[in-house]
């Protein structure tokens, strides 16, 4: 047995503690742009969650004489054609949205992860066939994709969200296969191999958790993208349809009477616009507060 | 012989997050013409940061704060960084080698392009006379066959090949000074033989001074006549090389000598390792730098500011309280 | 099995490692680099064996494939008296307990979202060296002191500690599970020189406190290996051109390239530095993939004749435990 040293005197502190959340939250918080998109995504999140709460009518059912109305005090942003509530369907337009928005994004984010790992780590065939299937997916723009998928799936939420995830898997197969590739360079994946440690351990203890905040940036900013392709499928009368309360739905339906009730196409646009961009700063946030050097990259 | 270049209490400060660095606090040195001067010390100590000073090649956060750098007589440090005064001095006067020959050339120029661009610049020569003296310069670092050679791009040379070329590209106008800054850390030590056997040939040849910026104690034993050595942003130990190894004085200098392996030592000898870690150059306290790694240190030194450099004997200088001849060393070990 | 080389943890035969260079879409092999080119070599037990030699020599490469990071083009590699060279990876995992190695860049040889005991401990986990949570923190306890390192710090995380103790951490992880050969590839070249003197001092003491800890130091930093080894092997693009003890090396050093390797070298003394004679090779060092026919060192060698170009020459054994590869010598 080496006999024990006197620790004091072989080792020196190390360098004084540095609070990585400390950093991180300051970062964060530095641009007051930032802090803008996150009141309202806040907001959003908040609305969505309290919908029934918050929503002064029934958003789905409405009374047909108070069809087309002008925003006024019983209706605040007026009515359609059926005599909805444009603001209730707005407040449940949101929950859709956000529905569609974080489960999409949970499915791609899974099967994109999964197999991005995959082909990075294994390389040879696998990374072959994996990757080409992902490049032809992403021949397609992404609008064209989740169409395509949802005509052939028929409307309504459940394929719509299969129709975006599937147009989104490659995204993140793509994302996480590079970082994968960059990771398994370094030093301490050849140690996992020295030490025999299984694939399966590698991958999960060790890749995966130093890909993940690139890949938590790339999913705050894809939700921004996918609350937009939401409301263009249903603009396009696939997807959502009425009396279903989405966006883009409501934008569509509005389209018709853009000269007489502006508010019905306006207020569900400007909704997405918002909350779109909103997203997009709280992703540069993140990412400038995680990793700058991820600039140029995501 | 007389001196070339003198500089005086240079300070280089950089602003970071967490504070102030002062990463060169007054060091002054001199360089004579046709001599090769050591400047020695480990990652930090801020050798290569002077030397960038002294090119005035300092950006944010970095900025020199203080000192004068005479050369030629002029004080460098009064002109503007990108005032044209510094521009025809850099390359033309004072020529400055890096470290990383992989990333110091331009991959989408060819070596005949970076070449004749510095021959334009400073002696405004014709593109006939400057591929030719080009093809003349690559000749006289022994790269063979100049003339097929000279179109090629930086990726078809190996890294001995590059840095030979930055030798080329560093005397083509016939600099007064050649700075190498760890001009062969990252080659072959046989590469790293023939490059130094180059440099030295050339100071004979052409009579500039050479300043290496090293590590490599070794290095500097074989080719340097004075050398400096470097702490935390100072210089604690100056003097011939003949002073500095046969003699040394300053206790890092000491146990920097105990503790490389020699390729001649004893069977059996222990090395023995400076304990405790390297400086953190953030707000540094005012006492010496070397204070905690110190094994001859004395109740003065917790009192009294950093030792000024003071004059031991003939060129020999040093900046410590204690004479370590006399005191005896009582390192921490168990 | 011949008994007289029982105490001889590795055993090194004919080691050949070619890396095939392909082109096209259906990668047909144009060419091989021939990273390691017919080596042999014996480490004893409780031994250490310096591996030197510049860039393309295969040192590296020879350390990862005894550590099967690849699979051998030929020969043999006998740990322990068994030839792993052929192993299937589940065969590999136990053995995999009992061979170490530590790396060159303390920086990326660490995971950075693990806690230091987490890498440390890690090797316990995956070869189920401890029983109980208590056992398993003792155990990582117990290996951060032996390398100096503070056992309260296991929680900390890499980039908490400075250069010099992230490789004692990564010391400790190639301890954990009671290695019998660590190899150590290049561990202190990315450190300062008056860190470096600490780890090297540190792998000394373990070797003399662990019993039967053989090391096997890949550098090219021949002061250090001469410093650190029993023995010394100096590699020249592939090929072992000669071995001996590490003093024997300096005083007497046989082939050529070694004897330009050994002047190459400044020695911290402007004393000895003026009685020294300087061999400076012509040439760069040739590419594996490329590599000149017979002996490989021939063109840059100053005893070079045209035999030289004929045969690959073999590594013969001149005095005790002295072989050269040279027909020269």
């Amino acid at each position: 047995m080496v006999k024990e040293r006197n620790l004091s005197e072989e080792f020196q502190e190390a360098p004084p503690r540095v609070s990585e959340w400390k950093r991180f939250w300051r970062v964060f918080f530095q641009r007051r742009i930032v802090i803008f998109g996150l009141v309202i995504l806040a907001i959003f999140i908040l609305t969505a969650i309290f919908a029934d709460w918050l929503a002064p009518h029934d958003p789905y059912r409405g009374i047909l004489k108070d069809s087309l109305q002008q925003p006024n005090s019983t209706y605040w942003l007026g009515t359609d054609i059926q005599g909805r509530d444009t603001l209730s369907r707005l407040i449940f337009g949101a929950r859709t949205a956000l529905a569609v928005g974080f489960i999409t994004t949970g499915v791609a984010a899974f099967a994109g992860i999964t197999l991005g790992l995959m082909a990075g780590y294994f390389g040879g065939i696998v990374n072959m066939v994996i990757m080409r299937i992902m490049d032809a997916l992403m021949g397609f723009p992404l609008l064209l994709l989740a169409l395509l998928l949802a005509a052939v799936l028929g409307s309504g939420i459940q394929n719509v969200i299969i129709a975006l995830a599937v147009a989104m898997v490659p995204g993140y197969a793509r994302v996480m296969h590079g970082l994968t590739l960059s990771i398994r360079e370094n030093d301490y994946i050849l140690a996992e191999t020295a030490m025999g440690a299984s694939a399966s351990r590698t991958m999960l203890g060790h890749i995966l958790p130093n890909a993940l905040a690139p890949m938590i940036v790339l999913g705050t900013m894809q939700l921004g993208t996918l609350i937009l392709a939401e409301a263009g499928l249903s603009f396009l009368g696939i997807g959502i349809t009425p009396p279903g309360a989405a966006w883009g739905a409501m934008v569509n339906d509005g389209y018709r009477y853009l000269r007489s009730n502006p508010v019905l196409s306006f207020a569900p646009g400007l909704a997405i616009m918002i909350v779109v961009f909103a997203f997009q700063l709280v992703g540069d946030g993140l990412r400038d507060a995680l990793d700058p050097r991820l600039r140029g990259l995501l | 012989m007389t001196e070339l270049l003198k500089v005086d209490g240079l300070a280089t400060y950089f602003k970071t997050e967490s504070g102030l660095v002062k990463a060169v606090d007054g060091v002054s040195y001199h360089v004579r013409e046709k001599e090769i001067v050591g400047l020695v010390g480990e990652s930090g100590c801020g050798k290569s940061v002077s030397q960038l000073s002294v090119m005035q090649l300092i950006s944010s956060p970095g900025k020199i704060v203080g000192g004068e750098v005479i050369f030629e007589g002029k004080d460098l440090l009064k002109y503007r960084a990108n005032g044209p005064e510094m521009r025809s001095i850099r390359g033309a006067k004072i020529a400055m080698i890096f470290q990383e020959p992989m990333t110091s050339l331009n991959p989408v120029l060819t070596i005949g392009q970076q070449l004749t661009e510095m021959l334009d610049l400073h002696l405004h020569m014709n593109r006939e006379m400057a591929r030719e003296r080009a093809i003349e310069l690559l000749g006289l670092v022994g790269i063979s066959g100049g003339e097929n050679r000279i179109d090629d791009y930086p990726h078809h040379f190996s890294g001995g090949m590059r840095q030979r070329v930055m030798i080329a590209m560093g005397l083509s106008c016939n600099p007064r000074m050649l700075i190498a800054d760890e001009p062969t850390t990252a080659l072959d030590v046989t590469t790293q033989a023939q490059l130094l056997e180059l440099m030295k040939d050339m100071v004979e040849k052409f009579q500039h001074s050479l300043v290496i910026v090293t590590h490599n104690l070794g290095v500097v034993a074989r080719y340097a006549q004075r050398i400096y050595i470097m702490y935390a942003g100072r210089i604690v130990e100056a003097g011939t090389t003949k002073d500095i190894f046969g003699d040394p004085l300053h206790p890092y200098t000491i146990g920097l000598l105990k503790c490389i392996p020699r390729l001649d030592e004893e069977e059996g000898r222990k090395l023995v390792p400076i304990e405790g870690l390297p400086p953190n150059l953030i707000n540094m306290p005012s006492t010496c730098a070397f204070l905690p790694r110190c094994s001859y240190k004395t109740d003065r030194c917790y009192r009294e500011p950093w030792p000024p450099l003071t004059h031991v004997h003939d060129e020999h200088y040093i900046s410590c309280y204690v004479n370590t001849k006399e005191k005896i060393s009582e390192p921490k070990t168990r | 099995m011949n008994q007289k080389q029982d105490d001889a943890i590795l055993d090194i035969q004919d080691l050949k490692m070619y890396f095939p260079v392909t082109r096209g879409l259906l990668r047909h092999k144009v060419a091989d680099v021939k990273a390691v080119d017919g080596v042999t070599l014996k480490l004893k037990k409780g031994e250490t064996l310096g591996l030197v030699g510049e860039s393309g020599c295969g040192k590296t490469t020879v350390g990862r494939c005894i550590l099967r990071l690849y699979q051998p083009t030929a020969g043999q590699i006998l740990f322990q008296g068994e030839d792993i060279s052929l192993y299937p990876e589940k065969r590999l995992r136990a053995i995999r307990s009992k061979i170490a190695l530590i790396f060159q860049d303390p920086y990326s040889s660490l995971d950075p979202r693990q806690s230091a005991g987490h890498i440390v401990g890690e090797p316990l986990k995956i070869h189920q060296w401890v029983g109980s949570k208590a056992e398993y923190n003792e155990r990582v306890e117990h290996l951060f002191s032996l390398v100096g390192l503070d056992p309260s710090m296991t929680d900390r995380f890499p980039h908490e500690f400075s250069g010099g103790q992230r490789q004692r951490i990564g010391v400790a992880r190639a301890l954990a599970c009671d290695p019998s050969l660590i190899i150590c590839d290049e561990p202190i070249s990315a450190l300062d020189v008056s860190i470096q003197a600490q780890i090297i001092n540190l792998l000394e003491e373990l070797q003399e406190g662990l019993q039967g800890l053989s090391y096997l130091f890949i550098a090219h930093d021949l002061s250090v290996v001469r410093h650190i080894s029993d023995r010394v092997a100096v590699m020249y693009l592939g090929r072992v051109v000669e071995i001996t003890r590490s003093r024997e090396l300096y005083d007497n050093p046989l082939h050529p390239y070694t004897k330009a390797l050994l002047s190459a070298i400044p020695i911290a003394d402007p004393f000895v530095e003026e009685s020294r004679e300087r061999i400076i090779l012509k040439g760069e060092v040739p590419s594996p993939l490329n590599p000149p026919p017979g002996c490989s060192f021939h063109p840059r060698c100053f005893m070079a004749i045209p035999e030289c170009s004929q045969a690959v020459p073999p590594l013969r054994e001149i005095s005790d435990g002295h072989q050269v590869a040279c027909i020269r010598v």
